[in-house]
């Protein structure tokens, strides 16, 4: 396509949308509104996520070793546990060391024990995938000096059955926003092309590719893309800034954290930016289609 | 220039307009197609231009198969014919200029060809000193002067009209048949639908008559031919 089309092609996509400034409005409200949500869903999200990973990566295996166990013994069941497949990492505590986390949480009665320690040596496992937890905890259990293997089975399946269960449920929901936002595209572009159905007939007739019809069109919905993407970023990066600023401090050295501005917010209005432009191609490509069939 | 081959043509609400056509149209000749209403002289013409597929059939323009063209090469086959319609089909927000400018826009023409291209057709239909003017400023045998224009600033090999009087006064009519007449002797071939029986029984040419989908006569030279 040669340079003079394409400046062309941008005129008519421009005058086009001065021309329909109602419609323009409408559908540069709808994709506003749509991509508003989208993105405090996407940040909800991400912070979620966050939190999630961090969870995550707190839940551990505890193997006992059976108190019986030599030191020998319990080298090889270590040696065992490394070389099971999915564990990330394996931390050992002597038997002693146990106690005297015991000690600690429970108080000094607990100090007569040191005559003779009733407790087995014990092995902080991770695995690679925490979602994998159980496998790996079940797999550990079958070896011969495992006495017991405890990682809170219930309450980590519920977790993840929670975290996965949020992740989906906003994933849908981004998706039917975006749906929205294109169908109403679509229908505004539908309604400029109707008004110019004559024009489009002659275009054709006298000889004009697809192409060349199809791509003011497509440019008007990328420019109604980009007008309705800039009041979401702006609202989001503005206001991410002033919640981060102001929580950040307060929750340093806690579980929850949130994403720090840089790159997120870059990032998110990239993301903003990409889907306002796409719901514009592609709500105008739905709907110039049906009037090419000259 | 111009071929049709048991050419068969049926719409979906089953209405066969072309029930076995064949014809053949060479270069630099004048046709007139005539018949009553509802004959299926508009789908004869719309084949020609591809806004009609045939059913079945081939049709042969300048060497290109219709039956086999592709839907993306349909702009390349137009670019060969122009097309004048009844209701001239022009763009009211262009002025007389930028309408026939259009056409070559279109195919991407370079500005300094459009202009020189532009300002000869406008010659050639006495519309020099209206180029700046609006259709709904001009008469209709104005407006039809622009269409005729439009459809030959591209110099195509054929000219395809779908009864180009239709709308205009029996004087405009005429003034709007010399002007086909000239692009005629330039050697552009033309096929011409019509209801105008005093023209076609004046300036003699080949008549076609198409009813119930075939074609009932052809003549060279011929007369209208039939009432209404």
């Amino acid at each position: 396509m040669k340079a003079r089309t394409i400046s062309r092609h941008m005129r008519e996509s421009i005058k086009s949308i001065r021309r329909n400034s109602w419609m323009t409005f409408a559908s540069v409200s709808a994709v506003t509104v749509t991509l508003l949500l989208v993105g405090v869903f996407i940040v909800i999200m991400m912070n979620l996520n966050l939190l999630a990973d961090s969870i995550e990566n707190d839940v551990e295996i505890k193997v006992i070793a059976d108190p019986a166990a030599d030191e020998e013994a319990v080298k090889k069941l270590e040696e065992q546990v490394r070389n099971t497949e999915g564990v990330l990492e394996v931390v050992y505590s002597s038997r002693d060391e146990e106690l005297n986390t015991m000690i600690k949480s429970f108080g000094d009665e607990l100090n007569l024990y040191k005559q003779s320690n009733p407790l087995g040596d014990a092995l902080y496992v991770k695995a690679k995938d925490p979602q994998q937890t159980a496998t790996v905890a079940k797999k550990i259990n079958t070896y011969d000096y495992t006495d017991k293997v405890e990682y809170g089975e219930e309450k980590v399946n519920k977790l993840f059955k929670v975290l996965n269960t949020s992740r989906n449920v906003g994933l849908v929901l981004i998706l039917a926003l975006l749906f929205t936002a294109m169908f109403l595209i679509s229908n505004t572009i539908r309604i400029t092309i109707v008004a110019r159905g004559k024009e489009i007939e002659i275009m054709k007739l006298v000889g004009a590719t697809n192409n060349f019809v199809r791509i003011p069109f497509i440019l008007e919905g990328v420019w109604l893309g980009i007008l309705g993407a800039i009041i979401p970023m702006v609202i989001i990066s503005v206001s991410y800034n002033n919640l981060y600023e102001h929580w950040e401090p307060k929750l340093r050295g806690q579980l929850f954290q949130l994403l720090n501005t840089t790159p997120f917010i870059y990032q998110l209005n990239g993301l903003l930016l990409f889907m306002g432009i796409f719901i514009g191609i592609w709500g105008s490509f739905m709907s110039v289609r049906k009037f090419l069939k000259v | 220039m111009i071929v049709m081959k048991n050419v068969y043509k049926k719409y979906p609400n089953g209405v066969v307009a072309a029930n076995g056509i064949n014809i053949e149209i060479k270069r630099g000749e004048f046709v007139y197609v005539v018949g009553p209403s509802g004959a299926g002289k508009s789908t004869f013409i719309k084949m020609m231009y591809r806004e009609e597929a045939s059913t079945t059939g081939d049709i042969i323009i300048n060497g290109i198969n219709l039956a086999t063209l592709r839907n993306k090469h349909i702009p390349y086959l137009r670019r060969q014919i122009g097309v004048v319609f009844q209701d001239f089909k022009l763009l009211p927000k262009l002025n007389v200029y930028e309408n026939v400018a259009f056409a070559l826009e279109v195919i991407e023409e370079s500005p300094e060809e459009i202009r020189e291209k532009v300002n000869d057709v406008l010659a050639l239909v006495g519309l020099t000193q209206k180029a700046r003017m609006f259709p709904n400023e001009l008469s209709g045998g104005e407006q039809q002067r622009v269409s005729i224009a439009r459809s030959i600033v591209n110099v195509p090999k054929v000219v395809i009209a779908d009864e180009p009087t239709g709308n205009l006064d029996p004087e405009t009519s005429w003034e709007i048949m010399r002007i086909f007449e000239q692009i005629n002797a330039r050697g552009t071939t033309i096929v011409m639908a019509t209801h105008n029986r005093e023209i076609v029984n004046t300036i003699r040419h080949r008549v076609i008559a198409v009813d119930g989908g075939l074609i009932t006569r052809d003549e060279y030279g011929g007369e209208y031919g039939y009432e209404g």
